[in-house]
């Protein structure tokens, strides 16, 4: 376990910045946690489309704009708890469900997805539009709609369908009203008392059902689910584990794992990413894509399919690749008519033993997401391994400093990266933090801004060793060598995940757990799928802080910050 | 065969607009307006107009101020773009953002004070954004409370509500031009108007769901409810923009349709950040004088802004760093480059507006234009001699053509008299050093 990383002082917290490595040994049983507050998430464009996929099936096109989600302690799925819905939000979420609604009903997709033909299709049908709604609905709202709520749909749809003189139309502008509704667009959690803990509380089984859906698929809970909860089959252990181990099994599994790496890794920050077209020609808008999704299927294949070691994703050799990802790392990958066309031109690759270009922190996603768009950035690279990667905070950089020589590319005695950042250490204002991040991100200078191998720059050949928490190494295969064997790595994924699963920065009560939770995870020799078994399947996740701690006991934002970083 | 179509004058617009990029004005409609061309027949001015317009990095002392204080002033260094414009432009200088111990987030907290009149306590104590709040004085009755756009790639503005989430901004002129323009556009001059029952349905559809308001803000905690207070106003936005497609609109002697233009690239060159600037300027004019919003918020280059030439490893914030002076001009040439191309920028708003004839007088007459940054020199994130500016006379509430000066006041002064002329009832603006109830009564009418 990490000790605080304190805010704003890098200077002071250098010589805390140690890890206890020991490790304790795995407790027998779960901690007792005091749970959380309850949260009220915002879906996320992806949950969204998720959702509506499972319902209405590929065949739907979900394009359309959304709200833009909002990162928060590191995670977009913690800030989905504190955003809202604005006016211009609201009128595309509008748009969006009803150019979704009109494919619905549409000639071509009616016969499949609305479960019954109205009697006069110029004309209200009650029953018909009962049996669409009771079924779309209680998938929707994550739960069996309730006789009022029923009425108030169908009365709904038998009004639109006598306006507009069209019983299909009426049922779709229903349909795009509930795809608009606060119901559907949040996640709202309930509490329940806890019948085996007296005083205790719990989440009713309904959220209980939307919190492991939400984890395990990016999505809400299906039919069976949804059944489980309301038949209390979410009430016993046995009962969630079977729900887990089923979920867990299913292909959707794999949309859960990369929509938690996707937020962990910030990778929809390739959503935003430029490099300029006259220094890096290769970079197109084709690569920044496949580079995102060559880092997600390196996460699933070698997380779930080989059930591989969390930390040895920094070290993999194994990976997949586009003819047109081959061309920015300069390996040979077959062009794509040569391939199976439904890999849409993936391909696995393998590097050999000892090649700098192995293992996540060498891909695209990385090195180019943090460099700025004309160079690369040791700075941004530090930062965002111990941001991301270690879960800690890096403070701003204070007013009033000059940078000029930092940032000149130029300058005729600092022509390499390493020469120029090295002059932050000469200011003791820069050298406090800069000492702590710049060092980590020269192991990887030998990666231009695009991502790209090198081996010089400006004529100059590049020194890529670099430090992290007082050890030395050498270039890429060093840094992810120590990055794997760091303990902050592990402890980082696992506080990650457990925060990601309950949409808030963890709670002081829960501390214990967590811990719990970061020994469990090494006993299993770090494997993912038996991480997110033993979080789903504890009674910490459902557990939620009886009202009158939520002041006194939960931290503000910025000091669960910090926290959080602490771990 | 002859077909017998009639000619009506959307037809002819269609047709001209069809594939070529022209904008064509509408005749003025004299019958709308009184003698003066300034208000409408029934005798109200047309309605008031407010916007913003937000360039990232401030500007360089020394090459914005003018020289002169008071009227008849030159137009500065920096300032050039907006010379034609100068009776209509009044530039404030000297001013500044108090942080009181707050420490510096640079970037941000000079947008705080300038847009939000103070740095919040906590992130979910951030005050309304300034449009929000005139907005809410002078926009109530149109289409869209507010426009957002952003030229700079990517969808921020600082538009907010208190303690709410941001709104988003367009980034695509395209889709903005749909957004407006596009099918559910009521042409307020168009002689043959017909209440779509699709759009009446979608209407009572949506008040079913402001009915279960009540039963979904129960039980929740404070923060929570604020947020679902903030839904259910924007669905009372989307419900009254229903209402809004219902009724005739009332007839806007000066509204036309513009072209539709292509996008340039949506990123961060300098080049393309401009062209989208001047697509988004020319749709937000046409959408003011068609009644569809009466406010706006433009934003060319973010806060920190990563705006580059393209084929450079600089954008416009690295130069701000690690330039060197230029010792023939005494300041970072580089870098007052990028800060002309802002300006740029502003004056083909300014321009757009200003093209807009209602009778002796133009929009920009109406509207009231305000313009802030996030520092002073960016070089090292400094909060004093703010750049501020605001150009257009609010139908008459505004003296225009003046450089105020006054040294070390909050920057919020401005903000405030903005309010002020905009109609907002409010003595004072701000938070902690930054509050303040002097308005600046040399600008005020």
């Amino acid at each position: 376990m990490l000790k605080w990383f304190r805010y704003g002082a890098c200077g002071l917290a250098t010589a805390l910045l140690v890890a206890d490595a020991t490790g304790a040994a795995l407790a027998a049983s779960e901690p007792k946690s005091t749970g959380g507050n309850l949260v009220v998430r915002r879906l996320s464009a992806d949950q969204y489309k998720a959702t509506l996929i499972s319902i209405f099936g590929q065949d739907i096109d979900m394009g359309g704009r959304f709200e833009p989600d909002q990162r928060e302690s590191g995670l977009l799925a913690v800030g989905a708890s504190r955003v809202s819905v604005t006016s211009t939000g609201l009128e595309r979420y509008e748009a969006a469900a009803r150019a979704i609604a009109a494919q619905v009903v549409d000639e071509k997709h009616r016969g499949t997805l609305i479960p019954c033909t109205p009697a006069n299709a110029r004309a209200a049908d009650d029953a018909c539009a009962s049996a669409f709604l009771s079924n779309v609905g209680k998938l929707l709202y994550r739960r069996t709609l309730t006789p009022e709520e029923l009425a108030v749909q169908v009365r709904t749809a038998h009004n639109a369908a006598e306006t507009v003189k069209s019983f299909h139309e009426g049922l779709a502008i229903t349909l795009s009203t509930m795809l608009t509704s606060p119901q559907f667009l949040f996640y709202r959690e309930r509490s329940e008392p806890d019948p085996a803990n007296k005083g205790a509380l719990r989440l009713t089984a309904a959220s209980k059902a939307s919190r492991l859906s939400f984890l395990l698929w990016n999505a809400g809970p299906d039919k069976e689910l949804i059944a489980a909860a309301e038949s209390g089959g979410l009430d016993t252990p046995k009962g969630i584990a079977r729900q887990v181990e089923r979920m867990m099994a299913s292909p959707r599994f794999e949309t859960g794992v990369r929509a938690f790496f996707s937020d962990m890794l910030q990778l929809d920050n390739f959503a935003a990413l430029t490099k300029d077209a006259m220094i890096y020609p290769k970079f197109t808008i084709d690569v920044a894509r496949d580079a995102r999704e060559q880092t997600l299927r390196t996460a699933v294949d070698h997380l779930i399919v080989r059930n591989g070691d969390y930390r040895d994703l920094f070290t993999t050799p194994h990976t997949f690749l586009t003819p047109i990802l081959g061309t920015v790392y300069e390996v040979p990958v077959a062009p794509i008519d040569e391939l199976d066309s439904a890999a849409e031109g993936w391909q696995p690759f393998s590097y050999a033993e000892g090649d700098p270009r192995a293992g996540f922190l060498a891909q695209a996603s990385f090195v180019a997401l943090h460099s700025h768009p004309g160079r690369s950035s040791p700075t941004l690279r530090g930062k965002a391994l111990r941001e991301i990667l270690f879960c800690q905070t890096v403070p701003d950089p204070p007013a009033n400093v000059d940078f000029t020589l930092v940032q000149d590319t130029k300058h005729a005695t600092y022509r390499t990266a390493r020469a120029r950042v090295e002059a932050h250490l000469l200011n003791p204002m820069c050298a406090g933090c800069h000492k702590l991040i710049d060092p980590m991100g020269l192991g990887l200078e030998n990666f231009d801004s695009s991502g790209a191998f090198r081996t010089t720059e400006n004529g100059v050949k590049i020194d890529a060793s670099g430090e992290i928490n007082g050890k030395k190494f050498d270039g890429a295969a060093g840094l992810a060598k120590a990055v794997h064997d760091s303990p902050q790595t592990a402890s980082c994924l696992v506080n990650r995940v457990f925060a990601y699963s309950v949409g808030r920065p963890l709670a002081k009560g829960e501390t214990e757990f967590v811990q719990y939770l970061e020994s469990g995870f090494a006993a299993d020799g770090y494997r993912l799928p038996a991480l997110l078994k033993r979080l789903a399947t504890s009674e910490a996740f459902y557990r939620v802080a009886p009202p009158e701690m939520k002041k006194a006991e939960l931290p503000t934002q910025i000091a669960s910050q910090t926290q959080e970083s602490a771990k | 065969m002859i077909i017998k179509r009639q000619t009506t004058r959307r037809r002819i617009l269609r047709g001209m607009l069809g594939g070529s990029a022209v904008t064509v004005g509408l005749p003025l409609l004299n019958i709308f307006l009184n003698n003066h061309g300034t208000a409408l027949a029934n005798g109200t001015d047309l309605p008031l107009c407010f916007g913003t317009y937000f360039f990232g990095l401030g500007l360089t002392p020394g090459q914005w101020e003018p020289k002169v204080v008071g009227p008849n002033y030159e137009m500065p260094f920096e300032l050039k773009a907006l010379q034609p414009f100068q009776k209509k432009v009044n530039v404030y200088s000297g001013l500044k953002c108090y942080l009181d111990g707050h420490s510096n987030v640079v970037h941000t907290s000079g947008v705080q004070v300038t847009i939000n009149g103070g740095i919040p306590r906590t992130r979910n104590e951030t005050d309304s954004s300034i449009d929000a709040i005139i907005g809410d004085v002078i926009g109530t009755r149109t289409r869209f409370r507010s426009l957002e756009v952003s030229s700079a790639g990517t969808p921020q503005s600082y538009s907010r509500r208190a303690g709410g989430t941001a709104n988003p901004a367009e980034t695509s002129p395209a889709a903005l031009y749909t957004r407006i323009f596009g099918p559910e556009f009521v042409d307020p001059n168009s002689a043959d108007f017909k209440p779509d029952p699709h759009v009446m349905a979608r209407k009572s559809a949506l008040s079913g769901v402001t009915e279960q308001r009540q039963a979904l803000e129960s039980e929740l905690g404070a923060d929570d409810k604020a947020r679902l207070d903030q839904y259910f106003t924007s669905l009372r936005a989307l419900e009254q923009q229903l209402e809004l497609a219902l009724q005739k609109p009332l007839p806007m002697a000066s509204c036309s349709t513009p072209a539709k233009g292509e996008d340039a690239t949506l990123g961060t060159v300098v080049d393309d950040v401009l062209a989208n600037n001047t697509l988004f300027s020319r749709m937000l004019a046409h959408a003011l004088a068609c009644g569809q919003t009466q406010v706006f918020n433009s934003l060319v280059s973010q806060a920190a802004s990563n705006v580059r030439k393209s084929g450079s490893a600089d954008t416009h914030h690295v130069l701000t760093h690690e330039e060197g002076a230029d010792l023939s001009v005494g300041f970072q040439a580089g870098v007052s480059w990028f800060n002309r191309q802002n300006i740029e920028g502003l004056a083909s708003l300014v321009k757009e507006l200003d093209s807009i004839r209602e009778g002796d007088r133009t929009l920009l007459d109406r509207t009231l234009v305000y313009v802030t940054t996030d520092t002073g020199l960016a070089k090292i994130h400094s909060l004093e001699n703010m750049p501020q500016l605001t150009i257009g006379g609010a139908n008459g509430r505004v003296k225009t053509g003046i450089h105020v000066h006054t040294l070390g006041d909050p920057a919020t002064r401005v903000g405030l008299t903005v309010q002020h002329a905009m109609g907002v009832a409010v003595d004072s603006w701000g938070s902690e050093s930054n509050a303040t109830s002097k308005v600046i009564s040399e600008v005020l009418a």
